[in-house]
């Protein structure tokens, strides 16, 4: 069939089965554009920003597990896509996203609009195409689908000069992927998983060890298994909360720098570790010379390059996390005896008793974490919970009863303030009948609070909690322990009318500063199905904690500070 | 960790940008690059990056693991078993005593290549620590220029 580039673009997001695509035009790219005006295979929501349409279509590609696409135009529109891009990448998110060019007589000639974006976005992307030749372009369609959602996953960049938008080709969309370079193994080697299996027979004290790749290989249902059938208590890293589910005996909870203090003992003192798609990263390990010292450690992941990247690796298994659980289920069947880490279990039990997590409620202000906990008492299991980047985001982390994998959604490994609204736009899309809570900050809620707009005018009733401490918290909490409370420029005193600023974009706005109000609103916020915020004064001088301070050992958390 | 010295060939498909991405991930990720050669391979798609660099075991099994990650990226071998060859070209005046270059090249595979009327090139093409040898050898010749090619390998 004979198609512009434009049509082809169209085509092929329409053949992969997007529904909706997150965006903004510009000149580079209006061909498409004007596609896009004449078809209906997927629908578009114009963002106003080229940030937010990537973290929507990131929310989106989260909350529901399928390819997430953005588009922007060249130049300014693309810069403003990078951080979106970024913040995918170290998330490991499945992302196609497509960026105007300056046409292909212009490039490297500094034209209007034009800036290197494969350049820019080499160490942010998966992979990324510029488009030379309309001929190539099908298959740089195909491929780019392929890549961000198989091994494992991240976002494509396909940069398409605005002449090749125009031309006419043959559109040939091939059925599958042949890349001879690139061949991900999912399997893992039965013999290492073999081995594994043996190592846990005769562990005393192991440890699974669950990381977001559980949650991207849809693995959580098996790792629940897995643990049942062993007995073998588990920690989870912030980005794999949900998967275990809350209330299970066997969770232990979040580790590492605001990890609980049994997770963060337990991993101190574990002689087998069961990493299944976590990779070591320095908020979880804490100082690594006295990271799990008396732990072997079985490694699953499917990017071999997170295997002994950081710690030496016993039993080292490449693979897809689903397919290799089920393989170690299948040898552990019948062998293995619960009961032989029973006493560890005691222990770790102990632990939680001596040091829960817990918080000092009180009557006379909002406490931070009494609101994140009353959030899931009152819509719990219903809710899709996306967070900005602070304290807000690791008490919500800390509190809520998370039940299931892709119910949390973050930016973990960006740690990308902007992140959580427009996130929760994309979810909302993508998971209409559940409800959606952004737990946001008043620094963050700032970074991309444009999208009220967005959210107005396509009728997406995202509720935005602004747990407001008037402080760049997290920023400020460090300057308390570590900088003498010299707060330097963390003071968010001069703030917005935060009621009204919802309000002017069509939204609704609260204020709360009590329990009983917070109850009230929360409640008519759902039933009212519009784009809310709901501004919560909070304790301004509230820390998180416990905390192990970057750069310190795991077992050294520091479980209260006094002034 | 001690620092190891290590050639890694890596074979990759002829994609414009495809050497960028090397060098990118090297750079972004702080890896040494002591020398980088690339060419062709003869009837095929791919081309050859040799690269020679130094780190700890940790860093040089990191290097092939992420060199394999990009896509474009067909195979990399890490061997200690390599057959390397570098070649240099170095640039004298006539003045100086040319049956002695001649024959100091001749000892290193090489020999002269060019007069004009005022200077002579010479090359020589050998293992890597046998060029470091004949360009100290070089000095009492006072040579003008030097340019080293790289280091190629091959698997024994
Ligand atoms: C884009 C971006 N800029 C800066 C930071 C550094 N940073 C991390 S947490 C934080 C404070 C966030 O403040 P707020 O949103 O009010 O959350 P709080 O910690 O008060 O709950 C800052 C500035 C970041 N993570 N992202
Ligand atoms: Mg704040």
């Amino acid at each position: 069939m004979k198609m512009n580039g434009s049509q082809m673009v169209c085509e092929a997001i329409t053949r992969e089965g997007v529904k909706v695509v997150f965006g903004y035009p510009g000149g580079a790219i209006m061909n498409v554009y004007d596609e896009i005006y004449k078809q209906d295979g997927f629908k578009h929501i114009l963002n106003r920003h080229e940030q937010a349409s990537v973290h929507a279509a990131d929310g989106y590609a989260r909350a529901t597990g399928e390819v997430g696409v953005a588009m922007v135009t060249s130049g300014p529109g693309f810069t403003n896509a990078v951080t979106g891009l970024a913040t995918a990448y170290m998330d490991s998110i499945p992302l196609v996203v497509i960026s105007g060019q300056v046409p292909l007589s212009l490039i490297g000639t500094d034209g209007f609009q034009e800036i290197d974006a494969v350049g820019i976005s080499r160490p942010c992307t998966k992979h990324n195409y510029l488009v030379r030749d309309i001929n190539d372009l099908p298959r740089i369609l195909k491929e780019a689908f392929y890549l961000a959602r198989s091994g494992r996953p991240g976002p494509v960049l396909v940069d398409i000069p605005k002449d090749v938008t125009a031309e006419f080709g043959e559109f040939d969309y091939p059925d599958s992927v042949d890349m001879p370079t690139y061949k991900p193994s999912c399997k893992g080697n039965d013999r290492q998983i073999k081995k594994a299996a043996e190592a846990i027979i005769n562990a005393k004290k192991p440890l699974i060890y669950i990381g977001g790749g559980t949650v991207l290989s849809n693995a959580s249902e098996l790792v629940r298994e897995l643990a049942q059938m062993t007995q073998i208590p588990a920690v989870e890293t912030l980005m794999a909360r949900g998967v275990m589910g809350a209330g299970n005996p066997l969770l232990l909870g979040m580790l590492g720098m605001h990890g609980n203090y049994a997770s963060n003992m337990a991993m101190s003192e574990t002689d087998l570790i069961i990493s299944l798609g976590a990779r070591f990263d320095d908020r979880v390990t804490g100082k690594l010379s006295e990271f799990a010292r008396y732990a072997q450690i079985i490694h699953v992941d499917i990017d071999p390059a997170n295997i002994g990247k950081l710690v030496d690796v016993d039993y080292p298994i490449v693979g897809d996390i689903k397919i290799v659980v089920e393989k170690l289920i299948e040898q552990l069947q019948e062998r293995v005896n619960p009961k032989n880490y029973e006493s560890w279990r005691d222990v770790l039990k102990r632990y939680n008793t001596l040091h829960p997590q817990s918080f000092k409620d009180s009557d006379e202000v909002l406490k931070p974490q009494w609101v994140i906990e009353r959030i899931g008492k009152l819509v719990g299991k219903e809710a899709i919970i996306t967070s900005d980047v602070g304290q807000h985001q690791m008490w919500a982390a800390q509190h809520y009863p998370f039940d299931r994998a892709r119910q949390w959604i973050n930016s973990g490994g960006l740690g990308t303030m902007g992140f959580g609204f427009p996130a929760a736009l994309g979810a909302k899309v993508g998971c209409p009948e559940k409800v959606v809570i952004n737990i946001t900050g008043d620094g963050s809620i700032l970074m991309n609070m444009q999208e009220l707009v967005t959210a107005a005018e396509y009728e997406i009733p995202v509720i935005n909690v602004i747990l407001n401490n008037h402080y760049l918290g997290m920023v400020r909490q460090w300057q308390t322990f570590f900088y003498d409370k010299r707060y330097s420029e963390t003071d968010l005193s001069y703030q917005p009318n935060f009621k009204a600023l919802a309000e002017a974009c069509g939204g609704i706005g609260y204020d709360v500063t009590t329990k009983e109000e917070f109850d009230r609103v929360l409640l008519e916020a759902i039933e009212r199905k519009k784009v809310c915020f709901i501004n919560v004064a909070i304790d301004r001088l509230e820390n998180v904690l416990p905390m192990v301070p970057a750069g310190g050992a795991l077992y050294n958390m520091m479980l209260e500070h006094k002034d | 960790m001690e620092n190891i010295r290590r050639v890694i060939s890596v074979i990759v498909m002829n994609e414009s940008s495809v050497l960028a991405r090397v060098t990118a991930l090297f750079a972004g990720r702080g890896y040494n690059i002591d020398s980088l050669t690339v060419a062709p391979i003869p009837q095929s798609n791919f081309s050859h990056i040799t690269i020679v660099t130094k780190g700890d075991k940790r860093i040089i099994e990191q290097i092939t693991k992420q060199l394999n990650k990009l896509v474009p990226v067909f195979k990399v071998m890490e061997h200690e078993e390599m057959i390397e060859k570098e070649m240099v070209m170095v640039k004298f005046s006539v003045k100086e005593r040319l049956s002695d270059i001649a024959a100091l090249c001749g000892a290193y595979n090489g020999g002269i290549v060019n007069v004009g009327p005022d200077i002579v090139i010479a090359m020589a093409a050998d293992e890597p620590k046998r060029i470091e040898h004949f360009l100290e050898a070089t000095q009492i010749f006072n040579p003008i220029e030097i340019v080293r090619g790289g280091v190629v390998a091959i698997e024994r």
